[in-house]
């Protein structure tokens, strides 16, 4: 136990010596806009709900982001028979942690722990590295287990890192190659990735729609009751002296 | 009518008028209280907030290992309302939190924990250690990664006791590890027992301070200086002139409170944090484990004690010494005066360089011990080179020269005469 103590108290050394790497892009996802994200569910069904269940979404949800319950079943609904089920994935991960080494994690919440900056780039960092078990790796997340799902799209990219030691500073250079096209253009890519990240952050916290519209409304009335509490407090303090 | 039924019931139970007069119309408080006053009614409205959302969220949430983590995104998509529910209760944390420290800090300031407060002050800090562990069982709940690795070194903590440590760990995790045991027990303590606790401790808190009196900004006694009524000249009915004026200090925390609520509720991963979004997985050590903002000052502390004969409890025993420390306050404050206003340069000194130290282990304490930097030399009695381990150092360090100097610069300080009466600034 107190091996595990003292873990714990080295841990936050290891974090800095495996993040001061990559600096993240910033994700320029709009949440408000329903195309992008009625994209990002396409693109999710199609390439990622073959290995990663949203276990706490359910379809019927689809509809805050515009889609018709029969656009839902005809299009987005390839792993249930109800609209009202969550949307789960076919494969155990039992099965899933022999193949990969790692059963491929829930998405439902991911854009609440990885955060959206995370993710954008994490998409599109993936290259290709003959050392690792699926040929794959990634910038944000070294030896990742997951191949490069989206690289039809992408194509394929190498990477080569450089270091420069100049007076005790470490400088890292990356430099991208292409190594095979894909079926998108590097800014139409960029632009499904967005549209990917907006539907993880919107499924992340589906009430964050309605949040701020709901905060706004409160903090006016709240607003109107403190001119009301105010001159109440005026009135009856105006005689102490 | 009303009035009628009044009778009607005040004739049959006469007490609830009796001490309604007793501690609210015919409760004279200071008239001039100033801003600092208004966080021991919002103390008492964010206990109300946490018991009535605390309900809420019980009709719904599942204390169990397998259930636990699922019935929290339930409660966020799938109960009607209840995200808003949760954020309330999340929010209330931290904010329950923010209220206490700046009430304790009032104290500070103009002496409320002085004779013939002292018992006032002990139940308030009575108050504040149930409410730390009423947040640290309540943060299990949520069973992801922090909270269940939080925990686990939290209990692990109480390992680090000579002797009896280990058999202390497991009897208050029920299990070798933090399990769905540990979950259940935490449950239980987070919902009922420590609620009743603190309750009962606010009740005592109110009494002790009813029976001597409010202190207020310049610390001179009002029931020296009385009128014709009986009453202190410079006291006045605390309803309905405080429940007006605390109301309008209502509204304004409602609305932080709500901001905060409906545009940031994870306030930068402070209030609810990033890796609480992934499950609970005992077998998957996260790499930052940083307990939440209001228990980093402390946890500060810890870290920043070395070990001896590898042994971590020097850190928890200064940790522990730290919070038991506030109990002895009035005490060794000897100070002839009670608010800063009379104070000495030297008292206030002290409090700004505490409050500035307080600050920092509190930043610290959230971040990796590299967050600095390390030096750049070697130096024999240099354990460790991290810059801000050896800043959590002399701050600690610090945090308890402010107590333990206490008697000594309160007493020689150069206090100025203190009114007759109160005065306003």
């Amino acid at each position: 136990m107190k091996n595990l103590f003292a873990l714990l108290l080295l841990a936050p050394l290891v974090v800095l010596a495996s993040e001061a790497g990559y600096r993240l892009d910033r994700s320029p996802h709009d949440s408000r806009d329903l195309v992008s994200l009625q994209s990002g569910a396409r693109t999710y069904m199609n390439y990622c709900l073959g290995c990663h269940g949203m276990q706490f979404m359910r379809y019927e949800g689809l509809k805050e982001i515009g889609l018709t319950e029969a656009q839902i079943r005809d299009n987005l609904m390839f792993t249930a028979d109800k609209v009202g089920e969550p949307m789960r994935i076919a494969f155990p991960p039992k099965e899933a942690k022999a193949w990969f080494g790692v059963a491929p994690p829930d998405l439902s919440v991911v854009a609440r722990s990885r955060g959206a900056d995370w993710l954008y780039t994490y998409l599109r960092t993936f290259y290709r590295d003959a050392k690792t078990p699926t040929g794959w790796n990634n910038v944000v997340f070294p030896n990742v287990g997951m191949p490069h799902a989206l690289w039809p799209l992408q194509g394929q990219r190498g990477l080569e890192i450089v270091s420069h030691k100049e007076g005790g500073h470490a400088t890292v250079q990356y430099k991208w190659s292409e190594l095979s096209k894909g079926t998108q253009t590097a800014a139409e890519y960029d632009a499904t990735v967005r549209d990917l990240v907006n539907f993880l952050v919107y499924v992340g916290e589906p009430s964050g729609v309605y949040r701020r519209p709901i905060g706004i409304v409160v903090l006016f009335v709240l607003g109107l009751l403190f001119v009301f509490a105010y001159l109440l407090k005026k009135e009856y303090w105006k005689d102490v002296k | 009518m009303v009035a009628r039924l009044w009778q009607w019931f005040d004739s049959r139970m006469p007490t609830v008028g009796a001490e309604w007069r007793k501690h609210a119309a015919e409760y004279y408080a200071p008239k001039n209280f100033n801003f600092w006053y208004f966080f021991g009614s919002l103390a008492l409205l964010v206990l109300v907030i946490q018991i009535v959302s605390g309900i809420f969220l019980t009709m719904n949430y599942k204390p169990d290992a397998n259930l636990a983590f699922g019935s929290v995104e339930y409660i966020m998509r799938d109960v009607p309302g209840g995200w808003i529910i949760r954020y309330i209760h999340s929010t209330g944390a931290s904010a329950f939190f923010i209220v206490v420290y700046l009430h304790m800090f009032r104290a500070l300031l103009y002496g409320s924990h002085k004779e013939p407060r002292e018992l006032v002050w002990i139940f308030g800090v009575l108050i504040y250690l149930t409410l730390m562990g009423e947040a640290f069982f309540g943060y299990l709940l949520p069973w992801g990664q922090m909270s269940y690795w939080g925990a686990q070194v939290i209990v692990n903590l109480f390992g680090t006791v000579p002797f009896i440590g280990p058999d202390l760990a497991l009897w208050i995790r029920g299990d070798y590890v933090v399990s769905d045991a540990t979950l259940n027990r935490f449950f239980a303590l987070h919902v009922i027992a420590f609620p009743l606790v603190l309750l009962g401790l606010v009740v005592a808190h109110l009494l002790a301070l009813h029976d001597v009196g409010s202190n207020n900004p310049d610390g001179v006694d009002i029931k020296k200086v009385k009128g014709p009524d009986g009453h202190a000249l410079d006291g006045i009915p605390f309803h309905p002139y405080y429940t007006v004026k605390d109301l309008v200090g209502s509204v304004v925390f409602l609305a932080l409170f709500c901001f905060v609520m409906f545009f940031v509720p994870e306030m930068g991963g402070y209030f609810l944090e990033n890796n609480n979004f992934i499950p609970a997985d005992p077998l998957k050590t996260p790499q930052h484990i940083a307990p939440v903002w209001y228990f980093t000052p402390f946890y500060s502390i810890l870290r920043a004690v070395p070990p001896l004969f590898h042994s971590q409890f020097p850190g928890v025993l200064a940790m522990g010494v730290a919070t038991l420390i506030l109990f002895f306050l009035p005490w060794l404050d000897r100070s002839p005066v009670k608010s800063i206003r009379y104070r000495g340069t030297l008292y206030k000194a002290w409090l700004a360089v505490f409050v500035i130290v307080f600050l920092v282990l509190g930043y610290l304490g959230t971040e990796p011990t590299t967050v600095w930097g390390q030096f750049g030399f070697d130096a024999f009695f240099l354990d460790t080179k991290d810059v801000a381990t050896w800043v959590a150092r002399v701050g600690t360090v610090i945090y308890f020269l402010f107590f333990f100097l206490m008697p000594w610069y309160t007493a020689r300080d150069k206090v100025l005469p203190v009114p007759e009466r109160v005065v306003y600034h």
